[in-house]
């Protein structure tokens, strides 16, 4: 375990019934990492999210947050403690605006409300717009979201978890559902908006270009196990990565 | 400076309040005690748009309703509270105390689970008032008159004195509500309603919104309660029936979650409704109310509030 161990996982197990969803899994990730979770649907990327996040608890093992075990609290409770995540289908409040959306974000990361005060406040609408701004958000502030197209969707789901300034950010998909074109743009709009942060970030993502680009570190799972683990040339060149992961006989280096 | 005050919230509400006061001088007597249980009814309304903005509603508000009633009614034959204010602002603490006991239990539900359980409650209390004959059983009690700071009015102005004293409290408390649901936790529970399991990752309890918000309910519907049986000068277990309870849901659908003053526009057809269905077509006036609520449904889905709230949002645009 390394001093700015922030995330840890001890023999974390998972099934469903025959399915093990999560296989012995130890991991531990430090302070400022972009960490990737790849593998084949069903390998146990989003069990292990969920598990993290606490929608979903270990059958055994252990969970810790900055050496603080979270295994058994529920979601609210971790998110207070400092993980927020995404989601792959953007779980975002639709009848409302964007801007609404965010104010709403806002509002559940203050510690003291008062009953009384009106919500859209000058200082609550100058942090919106910050972050509005942050995510290239603004010409959709006042649009309803449930009438905005994928990708800004999704940038909106993953600004609403950043608005709580998280020790951790964990990203379910984020190119999911978006169109080949616009997957960069997105990427990079993103990593934009999280950096000089020092914010750890983990993602679950199936494009490899994108998996290489923009993490430092790579976790491939398959049926629930960790099977590699370590910086993108070593696991994307790993044989059993090749074989149950990417399908590949060759990746092509990081430029 | 001046479109400033007129914008302001507090300053439309006495602007309303003190116009329905001197309105109540004009209008007969009748229209007075129908207006004023319009407002008891609509407290209770008010409660169940609340739970609404958080993605419940109630069909046993009869439950609060009617021990915000009796809290009224055995304080003043019991106690010799005859304070009509008092009374009333009483049975708001008391009944809201109850909410909060039972609503930790209720918070647990949703849908029409939480909507039924609710329902069982109201008829417990019910099948339990029944058989109480100490407190008049079936037949309830006659409550005595009302007093206002250790005055008793005359007769003749009895109606219009509790009429003013509604319209003042319920004002103060409407003002208030709408803080509420501008503020950070009435967002909250807005978004709630939408989507509960974003409002828990984002870090806040979908569960103690559900509290709070029926905990504000049962506070408003003993109000009401209580509002309602000083007002008949009469109090008996139809407080709590389901039929009553019924009463408070449609005023709330027909109302909306949008307005708070929509909800006293839709207690008081309620009431029009059903006095003058009463009067030129007896016995017939559920079907009157039923066809009502059928074409509120279909053409106004989201109520009347909807409205309110089309024409405040045109009038800010045009400014």
């Amino acid at each position: 375990m390394s001093k700015q161990s922030l995330l840890r996982a001890e023999n974390v197990n998972k099934s469903f019934g025959a399915v093990v969803a999560a296989n012995n899994i130890n991991i531990n990730i430090d302070k400022g990492e972009k960490v990737s979770l790849i593998g084949s649907n069903g390998a146990g990327k989003t069990t292990f999210m969920n598990m993290v996040t606490g929608y979903l608890k270990p059958d055994t093992g252990h969970i810790y947050l900055k050496n603080e075990e979270i295994t058994q609290l529920d979601p609210r409770i971790i998110t207070q403690k400092g993980i927020s995540r995404s989601f792959q289908i953007p779980q975002i409040f639709e009848p409302m605006t964007a801007w609404e959306n965010l104010l709403i974000a806002l509002g559940t990361s203050q510690k003291k409300h008062s009953y009384f005060k009106n919500a859209r406040s000058k200082e609550n609408g100058d942090f919106i717009d910050e972050i509005l701004n942050r995510f290239a958000l603004n010409e959709f502030a006042h649009r309803q979201v449930s009438e905005l197209p994928g990708g800004v969707r999704k940038l909106l789901d993953i600004a609403m978890a950043l608005v709580r300034k998280p020790d951790i950010l964990l990203l379910d998909e984020p190119t999911s559902g978006v169109g080949a074109e616009e997957k960069y743009p997105l990427m990079d709009t993103i990593a934009k908006a999280l950096s000089g942060q020092g914010l750890t970030v983990i993602f679950v993502e199936h494009d490899m270009d994108i998996v290489q680009n923009y993490s430092d570190r790579i976790i491939a799972f398959y049926q629930g196990a960790v099977i590699a683990d370590g910086n993108g040339n070593t696991v994307l060149n790993d044989s059993n990565v090749k074989k149950y992961v990417t399908g590949k006989t060759e990746v092509k280096a990081k430029s | 400076m001046s479109e400033k005050l007129y914008n302001n919230l507090l300053f439309q509400s006495i602007f309303l309040m003190s116009f329905l006061i001197l309105v109540g001088l004009l209008i007969p007597n009748w229209l007075v005690f129908v207006i004023t249980k319009a407002i008891a009814y609509g407290l209770v309304g008010l409660g169940i748009i609340t739970l609404m903005r958080g993605g419940l509603v109630s069909f046993g508000q009869g439950f609060v309703f009617g021990i915000g009633g009796y809290t009224a009614g055995l304080l003043g034959t019991q106690a010799g509270l005859t304070d009509a204010m008092l009374l009333l602002f009483v049975s708001f603490l008391f009944t809201g105390l109850v909410g909060l006991i039972i609503a930790p239990l209720l918070a647990r539900y949703r849908d029409i689970f939480f909507a039924m359980l609710s329902l069982a409650f109201s008829m417990v209390l019910y099948g339990i008032l029944i058989k109480i004959d100490a407190i008049g059983g079936s037949d309830g009690f006659v409550l005595p008159e009302s007093t206002y700071f250790g005055i008793k009015p005359s007769s003749e102005y009895a109606d219009y004195v509790l009429y003013v004293v509604a319209i003042i409290m319920t004002g103060f408390i409407s003002i208030l509500l709408r803080y509420y649901y501008d503020s950070t936790p009435g967002l909250i529970a807005l978004a709630v309603r939408e989507n509960e399991l974003r409002v828990e990752y984002l870090g806040s309890s979908a569960f103690n919104v559900a509290v709070l918000n029926f905990t504000i309910a049962a506070g408003l519907g003993g109000m009401g309660g209580a509002l309602n049986g000083i007002a008949l000068g009469h109090i008996d277990p139809e407080f709590t029936y389901w039929t009553t309870s019924g009463e408070f849901v449609f005023i709330s659908i027909l109302a909306g979650y949008l307005s708070v003053p929509a909800v006293f526009l839709a207690a008081l057809l309620l009431e029009l409704v059903r006095s003058f269905s009463g009067r030129y077509f007896p016995d017939t006036w559920q079907l009157i109310l039923g066809l009502f609520l059928i074409l509120s449904i279909i053409f106004i889905p989201s109520g009347i509030g909807s409205f309110f709230k089309q024409f405040f949002d045109r009038l800010k645009k045009s400014k």
